[in-house]
């Protein structure tokens, strides 16, 4: 198996390179792909009150394919690892997997621009990955230490990273948020759009209406993404939602149902979402209708309100990267090595990043008291202690 | 899992009779399926309740008495809380149950605001009493920012309300039974670590603990001791410690109800000793420690050998990685026993 990145590859193409320090060896010419580019149709969108929706079909290169390929790929790897570290019990506490999800996140970030802000619920490892995180600072946040993103002090509902405004652990809070971020867009002038992502359950939390509401009467360049996946912890859409067309229950704001299975679809909509929203038209609902895997969270088989039937049923449909690379490979962009190759790699930089995660340090219990407050007008942090008191630490460096 | 505490069980048995053990997932069960049973209007609600709940409270309930008496809300906390006030002023015994206490504050206004003050504020004609709202609080060895919290403060301060934190079966069960029949409506704090950390002799039969009184768990004579929920547990083995190291017998209380409070079991027990110990998970500014130093520095001054010791979670949030440092466990206690003492 290569070991070449899939660029270098491409500089390649023709021929495979073994092993290092084996010898070449000559392979066939479809180790690599010939097709710069291929255009895929998408699945119809559904509409509430907008005339035209995404493009219903897309181009993609080859270097498109692999990318988007390879991020799905570590997405669902980390998931791995973090499921692992958990069985392991180093990471404690609750832990939510993305795995099913992917394509949600991996289509929506491909279409982001550098000036547009993110804020999700607890299920947010790939997407801080995605924001920028290196999977070391996601999964040692996961287990608590120092290199966290969070200096380990969040854990895995709190992941923070530029532009991408965490994890958060209250159901259906990040949404109002995300309408302040997008008045900050507005007010700023900066172009830029929020997207406040929320789950099938937070859907029916009354905050979101609020939300909508200020977004709407402000017009405001904020998205409201709801992961559709089908349940809220054990109860299922039909059972906790009056109404289960999520993308139409902003009412006054319109709305678009995407399939969230498909990186390309999310891609699409994700670039028409930014494209009305930055053109002042105001906010927009987008559903994406995906699945989830693995419980809600470890603590949850995931198995008492569903069928492993239904959950092997998406696996073998509809799995986000499953499909995505029949359909790649198909087209002739890529070829199946070259899919190997960044399996390879991607299970190489887990692993590692696992490895780490494992032997890092906690950050020391002087921490407990620090960042409490910007300023802390005592300094002492009151509680009783035997020794003495905690000193707030200001961690983070004040400006 | 090692926790920090260890379980004492209950000695003492509320009523004579037979008994089953149980531990407190199940003393709780036990005394919403006895409702259910006696009381036709009571009905019981919230997230993923139909299949037990996120902690089994309620397994099998559904099964036993259909989907219109128990069942799942959606993911909805203000509006849950809302409707079981609208469902109790109509005269229904509602109980609500929040799936951590840490999401109880989307209700907290329809608590505090609508339940707490709709007697009062009605002159009389109108109350949701039937409603008790119960909710899984306290650390649990690993829970973080959001499993962790303990709110019972928050809720002292809304005259109206009544709320009460059980330290295992036997109490959870006479305490939510008193709950579930009390005309005004309760904030019922589970601590969760209690749920599956040991059983007890629970009596069968449906039997209830008063709100507002204290239990005197060990008499004692060089300090008093006072806690609720797991704290209890922490309590009564500083006792034992204390005994066995420094010779000393203190007296420990369970207050179990935090509003209204037993200020006569308190004060006559601090009044013994001269000694007030008090130990709470939640962070110590205005933590309910704070309501109970203040009563008894003014009605047991004179008796006072020491000025009234608090141990308690820092004025930080729970922390993600530590929770050993930010407990009032054992050792801590124990210090601020030994100084106590030594005043
Ligand atoms: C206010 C609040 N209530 C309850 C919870 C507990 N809880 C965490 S996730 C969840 C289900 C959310 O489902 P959904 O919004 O569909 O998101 P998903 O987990 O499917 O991604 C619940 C009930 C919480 N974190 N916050
Ligand atoms: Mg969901």
């Amino acid at each position: 198996m290569s070991k070449l990145i899939p660029s270098a590859a491409k500089l390649l193409s023709g021929a495979t390179v073994s092993k290092a320090a084996a010898p070449a060896v000559v392979a066939s010419k479809t180790n690599y792909s010939t097709k710069s580019e291929s255009t895929f149709e998408i699945k119809p969108y559904k509409l509430h009150k907008l005339d035209k929706g995404p493009a219903t079909s897309a181009t993609l290169t080859s270097e498109d394919a692999l990318q988007l390929y390879e991020k799905l790929a570590v997405l669902r790897r980390i998931e791995t690892a973090s499921g692992n570290l958990y069985k392991e019990k180093i990471i404690r506490g609750f832990c939510h997997l993305y795995s099913g999800q992917e394509a949600v996140a991996v289509g929506m970030r491909a279409a982001l621009r550098d000036v547009d802000s993110v804020i999700t619920a607890y299920r947010c490892h790939g997407w801080t990955h995605l924001m920028g995180v290196s999977v070391l600072g996601v999964l040692s946040e996961l287990t608590g230490r120092r290199t966290g993103c969070s200096r380990g002090k969040g854990g895995s509902m709190h992941l923070y990273g530029r532009n991408f405004y965490g994890g958060n652990g209250i159901v259906g809070a990040q949404v109002p948020l995300g309408a302040g971020l997008a008045f900050a867009h507005k007010y700023r002038g900066d172009g830029g759009v929020a997207f406040a992502l929320y789950g099938d359950g937070a859907a029916n939390q009354g905050q979101l209406f609020e939300a909508y509401n200020m977004a709407k009467l402000w017009d405001l360049p904020c998205v409201f993404v709801c992961e559709n996946n089908g349940y809220g912890m054990g109860t299922s859409v039909d059972r906790s939602s009056a109404s289960t067309e999520y993308f139409s229950r902003g009412d006054y704001v319109p709305g678009i149902w995407v399939d969230g299975m498909d990186v390309i679809a999310t891609r699409e909509a994700t670039r028409y979402a930014i494209d009305y929203c930055s053109s002042g038209k105001g906010p927009l609902v987008m559903e994406m209708e995906t699945y989830r895997y693995s419980g809600h969270s470890m603590s949850d088989p995931g198995t008492s309100y569903r069928t492993r039937d239904e959950v092997q049923e998406v696996r073998q449909t509809r799995d986000p990267i499953t499909s995505f690379k029949e359909k790649i490979i198909a087209s002739e962009l890529v070829t199946p090595d070259q899919l190997k190759e960044i399996d390879t790699k991607v299970r190489k930089e887990v692993d590692e990043a696992t490895k780490q995660a494992k032997a890092e340090a906690e950050v020391g219990p002087e921490e407990l008291a620090g960042d409490i407050y910007y300023n802390n007008l005592e300094n002492v942090i009151r509680g009783i202690h035997p020794a003495a008191p905690l000193q707030h630490v200001e961690v983070v460096p004040r400006n | 899992m090692s926790s920090h505490f260890t379980f004492f069980p209950d000695e003492h048995k509320p009523i004579e009779g037979d008994t089953t053990k149980m531990n407190m997932m199940q003393a709780i069960n036990n005394a919403m399926d006895i409702t259910l049973k006696t009381d036709s209007s009571a009905v019981l609600f919230g997230e993923d309740v139909a299949f037990g709940g996120v902690f089994r409270c309620a397994l099998g309930l559904q099964e036993k008495y259909g989907n219109d008496r128990v069942f799942n809300t959606p993911l909805c906390e203000q509006g849950i809380a809302g409707f079981g006030i609208g469902l109790a002023t109509a005269g229904a015994t509602a109980i609500a149950e929040i799936q951590f206490a840490d999401y109880i504050f989307p209700a907290f206004d329809q608590l505090v605001n609508e339940a707490a003050k709709c007697r009062y504020r009605s002159g009389g004609q109108f109350d949701c009493g039937g409603l008790t709202v119960r909710a899984p609080c306290g650390a649990v060895g690993h829970g973080g920012l959001y499993h962790s919290q303990s709110p019972e403060a928050f809720f002292s301060h809304a005259p109206g309300l009544k709320v009460v934190v059980p330290r295992g079966p036997i109490s959870a069960k006479g305490l939510l039974l008193s709950c579930l029949k009390e005309r005004d409506p309760c904030v019922f704090l589970e601590p969760k670590i209690l749920y599956r950390a040991a059983a007890e002799e629970v009596p069968t039969a449906s039997y209830e603990i008063p709100l507002g009184k204290a239990q005197v768990l060990k008499e004692g004579d060089a300090a008093t001791l006072i806690g609720w929920g797991t704290q209890v547990h922490v309590l009564l083995e500083v006792a034992q410690t204390a005994q066995e190291t420094l010779g000393i017998s203190c007296e420990v209380i369970d207050l179990m109800s935090i509003l209204p409070w037993d200020e006569e079991t308190v004060c006559n027990s601090v009044k013994k000793t001269g000694r007030c110990l008090v130990a709470h998970e939640a962070p110590l500014t205005s933590g309910f420690g704070a309501e109970l130093a203040a009563t008894v520095q003014s009605e047991c001054f004179l008796h006072l050998e020491a000025p009234v010791a608090r141990v308690t979670g820092w004025d930080a949030p729970f922390p993600h990685v530590f929770e050993p440092f930010y407990l009032p466990d054992k050792m801590r206690c124990l210090s601020a026993l030994e100084k106590l003492i030594h005043y």
